[in-house]
C-alpha cells in the first residue's frame, strides 16, 4: 500500500537525501516533485498544497538550505510533515458503555458491509460479543450479504424486511442485542452514491435511535480528489469519529487518508487490505509515514505474526539476531518462516513491511505465485537436520544429493543457499529484527537515522552518477 | 468493437450527463468576468483538470492541447482539446447495425457497479425491443447473485445464475448455450469484482473470454470495464491491469452524480486509447446513459474558471 506514492517520494528524495548541501533551488524542485508525487496518490491538491507549504516552512525553520547534511534532515521534515497530517498517533475504539453501538457509513460500493464483518471479527477475538445489524433498507440483498458474512465468521445478524424504516430497525436491533446477550452493535447502514436527503434522515434517525459514540466512515483506497468532500459531507450529517481505508490490497495509492485525515480531521482507524474477514490492520501514522518513505514497519509485521497464530519473537525475531545462540539465521529458520507466511496470506504485505524490502514486494508475490516457496520447502526438507543448522556444510556432493532429493535441478539449491546467505547479511545490516524494537514500533534503531530508517542501499552506479551530478 | 441499437443519446439525456458531472451552476458571471480578460489563466484551468481527478500528466497534457487550440476564452479551447481526446473515431461505429449476436462481458473492481450496470443495460435492451439475457456470473461475492435475481424479476429480464462459489465460466457456457437455443441477444455477463492486481483472478477472466469465443465465435463481444466515477488515479491502474487479461473495449462510468466529474477517464482514454461508452448518473433503472463527449466536457468543467 502506499507504493506508488512512495516510490516516487523515495525516488525524489534519495536524490536530495544523499547531498550534503541543500541549496534554494534544490529544495523548491524537491518540492515540485513530492507535489505531483502526491497528486498523482490522489491526494487532494488543496491538502496536498498545504503540505507542501507545511514542509517549505520547516525546511526553513531548521535551516536546511545551505546547512550541513541538510539531505537527511529533509528526509526528517517530510516524514513529520506526512505524520502530522495522517493524525498524530492512533486511538483505541470507545467503546466502554454495556451495550456500545459502531455505526459505519459510506457511499456505495466503498466495502461498508464486508467492513462491518471484519470489524466484527476483530473486537470477537478481543472479546466483545457483537451483533451485525443489517440497515439497509433499499439495496437488494445487502442484508443477505450480511447474513452471509455473519454466520461465515459465527457472529449473529439481526435483520428486518425491506422497507423498515431505519429507526425502527436500530430499536429493535438494541432490545434483540438484550435478548441475545450481545454487548456490542456493528450497525451496517445504506450505500448511495450520493450523499442524498434521504440517506441524510436515515442517518439522523439512526443516530437518534442507537446514538452510536463510534461513527465510522468507511471510504475506498482508490477515491481521487473527492474523497475530502465526501469526508466533509458526512461530517456535516453524521460527523464520523474515524475513517477506515478499504480495499488497500491493490495497488491504489491511498492518498485519501492524507486528504481526511489531513483536510477533514478525521482519523484514520484501521485498513482493509484483502477479502478475508481477518484482512483488517488498526492504522499507525507514524508507520504509514514510514511506510511511505521506506523506514519498514516492523510493528506491524508483529502483529500480523501474531494473529496468525505464530509467535512474532521466536523465529523472526530471536534466531536472527546477532548474540542469540547460533548467532545467525539457518535453514530450520527459513523453513518455519516459509510456512508462517503461507498461512499469514498474500506475502508481498508481509515483505514490504520488513526495512529495506519494499521493492522486493512485487517479486515475492511472484515468487508464490509461481509456487517457488512450495519448492523451497521441497528443497530444505531434503536436507538432514545439521545441513539446515549449519549451511557450510553444503558441499557439491551434498548439495547433489540434495537437489536428487527434492527433484529439483541443482542450481535451485545453490540459488536458495545464496538467498539464506543475503538474508543474513540483511538482517546483520537491519540490525536484527529484536522483539523490543518490533513492539517499540520500529523506533531506536542503531545508527544515525532516526525514526528507524535505514537508507536504501544505493548502487554503485548511482553512487557515481550522483557524485558526478554534485561535481557539476 | 462497439454496439450499435442504443447508442443515440437524446437532449435531455446530454443534459443530465452535464448536470450530473457539473458541481454547481453558479458559474455565469464568473464565466463573463473571466472572458474579459485577456490570456486564459491556464493554471487554475490545470487546476479544474487535476480536481477532476485527470492526474498531473494528463491535465498538462491537456492543456498543452488546449494552448495550440485557436480563438476563444481559455474555457472554450480547453472544451475543445477535451472533446478531442474522448470523441470516438469512426472506425469504432463499424459494427454499427450488425445483426449478429451480441455478448457483453462486465469487469472492474469490487464495488464499482458491475451488478447495477448489468440491470440497466438489460433495462436498455428491453426498451429497444431486444431480448436479453443477464449472466450472474459473480460466484464469489456473498449475495451478488440474489443482487442481480432480484434486479432481473423487477425487469422481468431472463437470468442465467451461476452456483454461488461454482465456476463463472460454467455459467457463461449455459448462459451462451441457451442464448443460442432461444435466440436472446445481448447476452449481459455480470463478472466478480477483482482487483487487477491479483492475476490468479485476471486469469480467470481471461478464461472467461475463450469460452465465450468457443461457444459464441461468430458473436460481436463487447468487454465493458466499470470504472466507479470516484476513482482516482488507480483507475488509469484498474483500466491497464484488465485491459492485459481480457481485451478492455470500452469503459462505463458509474457513479457520476456522486459529485465526482470522472476526470480519470481522460487520463485512460489519453493513455490506453479506451473510449466511455456509458456513464451512470443516477439509481434508477433508467440511468445510464450513452457516452456523450461535448456534454461529458461540459460537465467536466462546471464552473471552472
Amino acid at each position: 500500500m502506499f507504493d506508488a506514492l512512495g516510490n516516487r517520494l523515495r525516488a525524489s528524495l534519495r536524490r536530495l537525501g544523499g547531498r550534503g548541501r541543500i541549496s534554494e533551488a534544490d529544495l523548491e524542485a524537491g518540492l515540485a516533485e513530492i507535489r505531483t508525487a502526491l497528486i498523482d496518490a490522489d491526494v487532494s491538491l488543496t491538502v496536498t498544497d498545504a503540505l507542501i507549504a507545511s514542509m517549505r516552512q520547516r525546511a526553513h525553520d531548521e535551516r536546511i538550505v545551505g546547512g550541513i547534511g541538510s539531505g537527511d534532515r529533509l528526509i526528517g521534515v517530510v516524514h513529520a510533515a506526512l505524520t502530522e497530517a495522517l493524525g498524530g498517533s492512533g486511538r483505541a475504539l470507545d467503546l466502554r458503555e454495556r451495550t456500545a453501538s459502531i455505526l459505519l457509513l459510506g457511499l456505495q460500493g466503498a466495502g461498508k458491509t464486508t467492513t462491518a464483518a471484519k470489524l466484527a471479527l476483530r473486537l470477537l477475538r478481543e472479546g466483545r460479543r457483537p451483533l451485525l445489524v443489517a440497515a439497509d433498507p433499499r439495496r437488494p440483498a445487502a442484508a443477505e450479504q450480511l447474513a452471509l458474512l455473519g454466520a461465515s465468521i459465527g457472529v449473529p445478524v439481526h435483520r428486518e424486511p425491506i422497507g423498515t424504516p431505519v429507526a425502527e430497525i436500530g430499536r429493535r436491533a438494541l432490545e434483540s442485542a438484550t435478548r441475545l446477550g450481545r454487548d456490542l452493535l456493528i450497525i451496517d447502514s445504506s450505500g448511495r452514491t450520493t450523499l442524498d436527503q434521504e440517506l441524510m434522515r436515515e442517518l439522523s434517525d439512526l443516530r437518534e435511535a442507537v446514538k452510536p459514540r463510534e461513527r465510522i466512515l468507511v471510504l475506498d483506497a482508490a477515491t481521487g480528489q473527492q474523497a475530502l468532500s465526501v469526508a466533509e459531507g458526512f461530517k456535516s450529517v453524521a460527523d464520523p469519529t474515524g475513517l477506515i481505508l478499504a480495499k488497500l490490497d491493490g495497488d491504489a495509492r491511498g492518498g485519501a487518508a492524507l486528504s481526511i485525515a489531513g483536510g477533514a480531521g478525521i482519523p484514520v482507524l484501521f485498513l482493509g487490505t484483502g477479502e478475508r474477514p481477518e484482512a483488517l490492520e488498526r492504522f499507525h501514522p507514524d508507520r504509514i509515514a514510514g511506510r511511505i518513505l521506506e523506514m519498514g514497519d516492523l510493528a506491524t509485521l508483529a502483529e500480523i505474526v501474531r494473529e496468525a497464530g505464530g509467535d512474532p519473537s521466536a523465529p523472526l525475531a530471536e534466531k536472527g539476531a546477532p548474540g542469540s545462540s547460533k548467532g545467525e539465521m539457518s535453514f530450520s529458520d527459513l523453513l518455519d518462516q516459509l510456512r508462517q507466511m503461507s498461512s499469514m496470506g498474500p506475502i508481498g504485505q508481509i515483505v514490504k513491511m520488513i526495512p529495506g524490502m519494499g521493492g522486493m514486494a512485487a517479486q515475492a508475490e511472484e515468487a508464490v505465485a509461481a509456487g517457488e516457496l512450495k519448492r523451497a520447502e521441497a528443497i530444505i526438507l531434503s536436507m538432514t537436520p545439521s545441513e539446515r543448522e549449519n549451511p557450510s556444510l553444503l558441499s557439491i556432493p551434498r548439495r547433489r544429493r540434495i537437489a536428487a532429493g527434492a527433484g529439483r535441478a541443482i542450481e535451485e539449491v545453490n540459488r536458495l543457499v545464496k538467498r539464506l546467505e543475503e538474508m543474513r547479511l540483511l538482517i546483520r545490516r537491519t540490525g536484527g529484527l529484536d522483539p523490543a524494537r518490533l513492539a517499540g514500533g520500529g523506533r531506536g534503531l542503531p545508527g544515525k537515522h532516526a525514526g528507524g530508517y535505514i537508507r536504501p542501499k544505493e548502487d554503485k552506479k548511482a553512487k557515481k552518477a550522483r557524485r558526478k551530478g554534485g561535481r557539476r | 468493437m462497439k454496439l450499435a441499437f442504443w447508442r443515440k443519446s437524446t437532449h435531455e439525456e446530454k443534459a443530465s450527463i452535464s448536470a450530473a458531472a457539473a458541481p454547481s451552476g453558479r458559474g455565469v458571471l464568473q464565466a463573463i468576468r473571466r472572458s474579459l480578460s485577456p490570456e486564459p489563466d491556464w493554471s487554475a484551468l490545470e487546476r479544474a483538470l487535476i480536481e477532476s481527478d485527470a492526474g498531473s500528466a494528463t491535465a498538462g497534457a491537456i492543456i498543452s492541447a488546449a494552448r495550440e487550440e485557436t480563438g476563444g476564452t481559455g474555457r472554450e479551447r480547453l472544451r475543445s482539446a477535451l472533446v478531442a481526446l474522448m470523441r470516438e473515431d469512426a472506425r469504432a461505429t463499424a459494427s454499427e447495425g450488425s445483426a449478429n449476436q451480441q455478448v457483453i462481458l462486465l469487469v472492474g473492481v469490487n464495488g464499482a457497479g458491475k451488478t447495477t450496470s448489468a440491470a440497466k443495460l438489460a433495462a436498455r435492451a428491453k426498451a429497444a425491443s431486444l431480448h436479453p439475457v443477464l449472466v450472474a456470473a459473480d460466484t464469489f461475492r456473498a449475495a451478488a447473485i440474489d443482487q442481480l435475481r432480484l434486479l432481473a424479476t423487477r425487469t422481468e429480464t431472463a437470468l442465467v445464475a451461476g452456483r454461488p462459489g461454482g465456476d463463472p465460466s460454467a455459467a457463461i457456457h449455459d448462459a451462451l448455450t441457451q442464448a443460442n437455443a432461444r435466440g436472446l441477444s445481448p447476452v449481459i455477463i455480470d463478472t466478480a469484482g477483482r482487483m487487477q492486481t491479483k492475476s490468479g483472478l485476471m486469469d480467470e477472466l481471461t478464461k472467461m473470454r475463450r469460452v465465450i469465443q468457443k461457444l459464441a465465435p461468430d458473436a460481436d463481444v463487447e468487454v465493458l470495464l466499470v470504472i466507479d466515477a470516484t476513482a482516482g488515479q488507480n483507475g488509469l491502474a484498474q483500466a491497464s491491469g484488465f485491459n492485459r487479461a481480457a481485451g478492455v473495449d470500452g469503459v462505463i462510468l458509474t457513479k457520476l452524480d456522486a459529485g465526482a466529474r470522472g476526470g480519470v477517464a481522460l487520463a485512460v482514454r489519453r493513455e490506453l486509447g479506451l473510449p466511455v461508452r456509458w456513464v451512470g448518473v443516477g439509481e434508477g433503472g433508467s440511468d445510464l446513459l450513452p457516452f456523450d463527449a461535448e456534454a461529458f466536457a461540459d460537465g467536466l468543467l462546471g464552473d471552472a474558471v
